[in-house]
């Protein structure tokens, strides 16, 4: 059971619209800045754990455009409480996909507490998403894309994966002025 | 300051702000997006009356540091929100307000019940380390912020939330006594 994390990414891309947002963090973000650089990429989450507040918040400000939030289970178990809020206020055009590696991977891989029983889809569950997924492998997650993105969220969608290519990590990019500017500009040029 | 004395006659003395006051200039500050974790400073004059307003949307959070970043990402384009909390839960997401409304520079404003002041009393001045500590470090941040405990207090609002959206960053409005409910 493989799936890489690059590998997942890229089978996402031809699926992203352009008007879509997808709000990235940490390794997820830096591969997906290497593969799918674009405008409305939202990458100033700030604080640990943050990405599925922030994909809420713009989900709800932006009713008319798909929020993709791509979050890492190290950041997510520091927000949990984000899966209860999302859930609730039922946003339809959130949809939340979760790298599980089960390590802290940009702070020295170290375990997850409970990295060999955590279940994040049943997080999910148990919280009131309108549909969660699991996958370990890439063709079935691939083959799913089209029909889940355009189910109504918040839809939510783990992917069990290992490190693909090692992507460069650019902190000084997301934390920059110059990345939330080119996320503002997009976002009001229409 | 803990050993000071206060008898009943100076807390009769302070009357509360309007409830009905505070949301009036709420909505004249083009406030509609509610984020909020329940504080029992403002629960009767603010938060249950702004549930039952069709005006606001209201987002109910699990914790403090959400709302941070729900108020955020919503500046982007443009949309008005305020965080209704604790001081307590202010003091939990002082990460995210440091770096998502200071760093970032994004116009995070705050509404935060001091849960514990004295009515009577200068929230500097409180028995409570737990509320006379908040200004000082709301200035250590260098987070502009103002005290609403009075009737008539609440006008500077409007002029407060359009000053922290066009200068983008946050701004901090302490309740210092339970609003009167409307």
């Amino acid at each position: 059971m493989t799936l890489y994390r690059d590998a997942a990414l890229k089978a996402l891309i031809p699926h992203i619209r352009d008007d879509d947002i997808v709000v990235a963090v940490y390794q997820s973000c830096f591969d997906w800045l290497a593969l799918n650089p674009r405008a409305l990429n939202y990458v100033a989450v700030g604080a640990m754990g943050q990405a599925s507040s922030h994909g809420l918040g713009l989900a709800l400000a932006n009713p008319d455009r798909r929020v993709i939030v791509l979050d890492g289970d190290g950041s997510l178990l520091m927000n949990l409480g984000s899966l209860v809020t999302i859930a609730h206020a039922g946003v339809a055009n959130l949809y939340h996909f979760l790298s599980v590696n089960r390590v802290y991977e940009v702070n020295g891989a170290h375990p997850l507490p409970g990295a060999d029983k955590v279940d994040f889809t049943g997080f999910a569950r148990a919280s009131g998403y309108a549909g969660v997924h699991g996958f370990g492998e890439l063709a079935p997650f691939a083959s799913v894309l089209p029909q889940l993105l355009s189910t109504a969220g918040p839809q939510f969608i783990a992917m069990e994966v290992r490190p693909g290519k090692p992507y460069p990590r650019d902190y000084a990019y997301i934390h920059s002025a110059q990345a939330r500017a080119q996320f503002r500009q997009a976002l009001n040029r229409r | 300051m803990a050993g000071i004395s206060h008898s009943a006659g100076d807390v009769a003395k302070v009357r509360p702000p309007s409830g009905a006051a505070i949301i009036a200039a709420l909505k004249a500050a083009d406030l509609r997006e509610v984020v909020a974790v329940p504080d029992i400073v403002t629960s009767d004059g603010l938060l249950w009356p702004i549930s039952r307003d069709p005006e606001f949307r209201l987002t109910r959070i699990c914790k403090e540091d959400e709302g941070v970043s729900i108020c955020g990402a919503m500046s982007y384009n443009g949309t008005r929100a305020i965080l209704l909390m604790q001081q307590t839960g202010l003091m939990d997401s002082l990460n995210a307000i440091r770096a998502i409304g200071v760093e970032y520079e994004l116009p995070v404003v705050m509404m935060v019940g001091l849960q514990g002041k004295e009515p009577h009393l200068h929230p500097d001045q409180s028995a409570s380390y737990g509320v006379r500590i908040i200004r000082p470090v709301l200035d250590a941040m260098s987070l502009s912020h103002s005290l609403i405990e009075a009737p008539g207090d609440e006008a500077h609002i409007p002029q407060a939330v359009a000053a922290a959206y066009a200068a983008s960053r946050p701004h901090v409005f302490l309740i210092g006594r339970p609003p009167e409910a409307p």
